[in-house]
């Protein structure tokens, strides 16, 4: 049975690769069951979008203009 | 429909295109000091790319925005000077296998989230981003991260390389890659959590 730190792992591969398919299913097994880690996905999945976000806004009007 | 031609015979960039890079340069400046952490070769970098971009001025093509295209020019300076970073050896070895403290404290030994260290929600991303704390906590927090733990999730988040690409740029092995940026991600969030969400100092 995966625990909280083991599915940290796989949270944050999931950003970088396509999980395999019993990667996927192991961690939506967990998330189904905890709260915390359900938090962290979120959290991992913000970090992400943070990252396109800042590159974004350097661009500031510009990429609206594109 | 064809992108206007440059006006031969000026060759020089134009005043209102001055006023785009003056415009943009402090955001160039943030974004080449998370990668480069070292405020002169942030500074050198934004020059150069500026330069280069005023040298350059007739070949801008027009097919993306200007500032994209600057940009564009700023991210390679960047990853040459990284690579210049580390040939002359200024980066600690990558290959840091053992354990990291500030990880382990979060969980149990059993390998459940620590009491203190649960993730609790952060609202909706578009709310978050909007935030001006959150950002300046985000920067802090980068600041925060060792060098190397930095240097890795900059290029895959900021930069948006791949792990392949990081890989061959940096000279490690995948799946340390994918390690390093589990710390870097594990360390970010429980790092923003305390001084945003909880508003504790940094």
């Amino acid at each position: 049975m995966m625990m909280c730190k083991g599915a940290t792992q796989l949270m944050s591969l999931k950003q970088d690769r396509a999980l395999t398919l019993q990667e996927r299913m192991s961690l939506r097994l967990h998330l189904m069951m905890c709260d915390p880690c359900r938090q962290c996905d979120k959290q991992f999945a913000l970090l992400h979008e943070a990252g396109e976000r800042m590159q974004h806004d350097i661009l500031g009007d510009d990429a609206a203009k594109d | 429909m064809t992108d206007p031609l440059p006006d031969e015979d000026s060759p020089s960039t134009s005043p209102s295109r001055m006023e785009r890079l003056t415009a943009v340069r402090p955001r160039l400046l943030s974004f080449a000091r998370l990668h480069l952490r070292d405020s002169a070769q942030a500074e050198d970098a934004v020059q150069e790319a500026l330069m280069a971009a005023i040298e350059k001025d007739a070949s801008f093509a027009g097919r993306s925005g200007y500032e994209t295209w600057v940009f564009g020019i700023l991210k390679y300076k960047i990853l040459d000077m990284m690579r210049a970073q580390k040939r002359q050896g200024v980066w600690q070895p990558l290959e840091e296998e053992g354990d990291d403290d500030s990880i382990e404290r979060q969980f149990q030994s059993s390998g459940r989230w620590q009491q203190h260290a649960r993730p609790a929600s952060w609202g909706e991303p578009h709310t978050v981003f909007e935030n001006e704390r959150f950002w300046q906590v985000f920067d802090a927090c980068m600041i925060a991260l060792p060098d190397n733990v930095a240097r890795v999730f900059s290029l895959r988040e900021l930069m948006g390389l791949s792990t392949a690409e990081i890989c061959q740029e940096i000279g490690i092995k995948e799946n340390n890659c994918w390690v390093i940026l589990h710390r870097a991600r594990l360390r970010l969030r429980s790092c923003l959590e305390s001084g945003w969400l909880k508003g504790e100092t940094l």
